[in-house]
């Protein structure tokens, strides 16, 4: 059994993965204890910020050691006991290094639950167990399937408190299933836990022997995420053009980037994106040395066999089942901005390696995030969730984020104050 | 498919996706500078910017900003390592905004330069024009650190404003600023001090001497140990000894603690790093004791 082990990193380096996952929650659904209990647990803690928690815990008079104190950070979000924004926690075992991205769970944060998601391979959902399905475990259940977290593990935490009654763990099980399949998660996991006391977290419960699987820890260490990312359509956004223009490298030029899908192979035939020009890969250059084969998300550097002219913005794609080059873009937009999205707004869109102006066609309809509703909509206000059509000023090169989160995702940017205000899923494309 | 082929061993997902930032900031930046103080964290910049540019060389220069009271043996290794990089080094000097009157220099036994170094940079990034500038600062690092994004707005008097943070979503990153604003740039900002260690040890990175353990003049405060030199006046019943230690961190001679050490390889540095029960900046760094949020504020007046 994978338990976590302090030495074990060291000489596991070498084949150690890094699981990224989001964790939302509120104050009392006991999200907090449960990662200070695997912070805790891993000896991801060190003494001097246990010391720092103890300390501040008795003088605030928290009458209890206040692990939240551990993650929020910021002198204001101390003093009003909130957590501003996202936090990155980090802690690693013998088989995985991890990252938290943990994210207040209140609807008037969605902004931040979609920032924590957008990179997660994994989201824990806490339930309450006396409390059951609420409407923000819904709430969250969407979110993660929204930006397409491939694992969601529902936590049924609290256990002590329902004294370990299968029953209640069953109901809540079955209600979470249906919800799942309708938001058409692929991989779901249930854990019936209680994150105070540590039963099933790190360590199997004694206590609930009629629960059959493994402790939230082995899971996530376990979890498989290596096939996770779309490996078949082959998409490489170019990043950056390296010629050194040295007497030594005379003739160099490298097309550099963060591999977005599939398996590259040194010889495979690829396709230049939007000039349509065919090539063959000449060689995956890397720093140390030119490689056979690579996969997302490598940041490689390919060399073509024909001189073209490639830049920024490019896609290197396989010629059998290429993305679309579409200047319309039917989108899923979380709002992120205090200035709402209106019809007819004009943004700047940041999609892959291309930036480009979009203009606001259509505002389609608002989800409500609790029921899945559609609602009319005249405007997409600070966290709200909607459905928009776009025009752009430029052809992106585009696929459904259904099939690709890498190729199939943008950031809306306000002209004038430079924040990023929206971001945004492609539906469909033309 | 088999799945196990596809797994990515977790420093190469760090590297892959700091290598990512380094080649977004060239492109979409028009005059980017690296921030090195020849510590392990600006060692790893240096190693990750040679894998997302070369064999061209760097798109952008490097910066030092020399305390002045440096260990003489990381500033040797830095310019040795410059060289072998055939790299541009710009070094700005606290001496010379203290000698230009920019700023005082703090007096009495507990002096340091630590606070004064944010004018110098600040003034070196506006002389030069720099819009983005690279750092090695980790969320692991501190409390504000974990709340820092990888791309952190400065606005026009360098300063940082927590509550006006961009999201960050993907690996989509907003580079958008306006004249005088320029923007920090942190690639390991998922790296913990022992993802630093391990790929220092996997690449097989040269460091400055003092990450090992030495025989070394040092003196007891506050619980810590420092170095015995000019640069620090010492009170009542202080007094300095030698003994063998190891810095964690590299900072100021006169407030960066030492770690007594047995370690003189690599292999043992790390070894000590996986046991240890305390944070490097807890341990080592005085700089941030002054107050619960010292590093905070430092950091909204524009610090590292």
């Amino acid at each position: 059994m994978g338990g976590p082990s302090s030495n074990g990193h060291l000489t596991a380096v070498r084949t150690s993965e890094l699981l990224r996952f989001a964790t939302a929650g509120s104050v009392d659904d006991g999200k907090s204890t449960l990662i200070g209990r695997l912070l805790h647990d891993s000896k991801a803690i060190l003494e001097d910020q246990l010391q720092h928690v103890v300390e501040t815990s008795e003088r605030r008079g928290d009458g209890y050691l206040n692990l939240a104190l551990l993650t929020d950070g910021l002198r204001a979000e101390r003093e009003q006991g909130i957590t501003i924004d996202v936090a990155y926690r980090y802690f690693a075992t013998a088989r995985r290094k991890f990252i938290i991205a943990d994210t207040p769970g209140h609807e008037q944060y969605t902004r931040n639950m979609v920032t924590g998601a957008s990179t997660a391979d994994l989201s824990i959902v806490l339930v309450d167990a006396r409390n059951g399905v609420l409407e923000q475990t819904r709430r969250h259940a969407y979110i993660a399937s929204l930006l397409r977290i491939p694992h969601v593990v529902f936590c049924v935490n609290k256990m002590d408190l329902v004294d370990w009654d299968e029953a209640v763990f069953d109901r809540v099980a079955e209600e979470l299933t249906d919800w799942s399949a309708r938001l058409g998660i692929p991989d779901v996991t249930f854990i019936p836990i209680s994150a105070l006391e540590g039963d099933n977290v790190v360590e199997r419960s004694e206590r609930m022997d009629w629960y059959e699987g493994p402790p939230l820890l082995y899971h996530l260490e376990h979890v498989v995420i290596a096939t996770d990312r779309n490996l078949t359509q082959v998409r490489f956004p170019v990043q950056w053009v390296i010629r050194p223009n040295s007497t030594e490298h005379h003739d160099y030029r490298g097309y550099a980037g963060q591999l977005a899908g599939g398996v590259v192979r040194s010889g495979d035939e690829v396709l230049v994106l939007p000039s349509g020009q065919r090539t063959k890969i000449q060689a995956i250059d890397t720093f140390e040395g030119a490689r056979e084969c690579a996969f997302p998300p490598m940041s490689i550097t390919l060399r073509l066999k024909d001189q073209l002219d490639v830049s920024r913005g490019d896609m290197i794609v396989e010629p059998d089942d290429p993305p679309t080059s579409a200047r319309e873009l039917d989108a899923v937009v979380c709002w992120m901005s205090e200035s709402a999205l209106r019809r007819g707004a004009r943004y700047q869109i940041k999609h892959t390696t291309r930036s480009a102006r979009a203009v606001v066609d259509q505002l389609e309809h608002r989800v409500d995030v609790n029921t899945l509703a559609h609602q009319p909509a005249s405007e997409l206000a600070l966290n709200e969730i909607g459905r928009v059509r776009l025009r752009t000023s430029a052809p992106l090169i585009v696929d459904p984020y259904a099939r690709n989160r890498t190729t199939g995702s943008f950031i809306l940017i306000d002209e004038t104050t430079g924040d990023t205000a929206g971001a945004g899923m492609i539906c469909a494309a033309s | 498919m088999n799945p196990l082929a596809y797994e990515l061993a977790h420093l190469d997902a760090l590297e892959a996706e700091a290598v990512h930032i380094f080649r977004e900031v060239a492109a979409e930046f028009e005059r980017p500078v690296l921030l090195c103080s020849g510590g392990k964290d600006s060692l790893v910049l240096l190693r990750l910017a040679e894998k997302a540019f070369r064999p061209a060389r760097f798109p952008f220069p490097i910066m030092h900003v020399d305390t002045g009271h440096n260990f003489p043996e990381v500033l040797e290794f830095r310019d040795r390592l410059i060289d072998e990089l055939g790299e541009r080094l710009i070094v700005a000097n606290v001496q010379d905004s203290i000698d230009a009157g920019r700023v005082a220099e703090e007096t009495g036994p507990r002096a340091s330069r630590n606070r004064l170094q944010t004018t110098t940079l600040l003034d070196a990034i506006s002389e030069h024009g720099f819009d983005a500038a690279f750092g090695g600062a980790r969320r692991d690092e501190e409390r504000a650190r974990a709340k820092e994004r990888m791309f952190s707005f400065r606005d026009d008097f360098g300063q940082w404003d927590p509550k006006r943070q961009r999201p960050e979503l993907w690996n989509l990153y907003n580079g958008r600023i306006r004249k005088g604003e320029h923007v920090r740039v942190f690639p390991l900002s998922n790296w913990t001090e022992l993802d630093v260690w391990q790929y220092i040890a996997r690449e097989k990175l040269e460091v400055p001497s003092i990450y090992f353990a030495h025989r070394r003049q040092v003196f007891k405060r506050d619980g810590m140990l420092y170095a015995f030199s000019p640069h620090v006046e010492l009170v009542d019943g202080e007094e300095p000894f030698e003994t063998s230690v190891r810095y964690r961190t590299v900072g100021d001679m006169t407030c960066t603690g030492a770690v007594r050490s047995e370690a003189v390889t690599l292999q043992a540095v790390v070894a000590e790093i996986a046991a240890t029960r305390v944070t490097e900046r807890g341990e080592t760094r005085a700089d941030d004791r002054v107050t619960e949020a010292a590093m905070e504020d430092r950091k909204r007046e524009g610090y590292f």
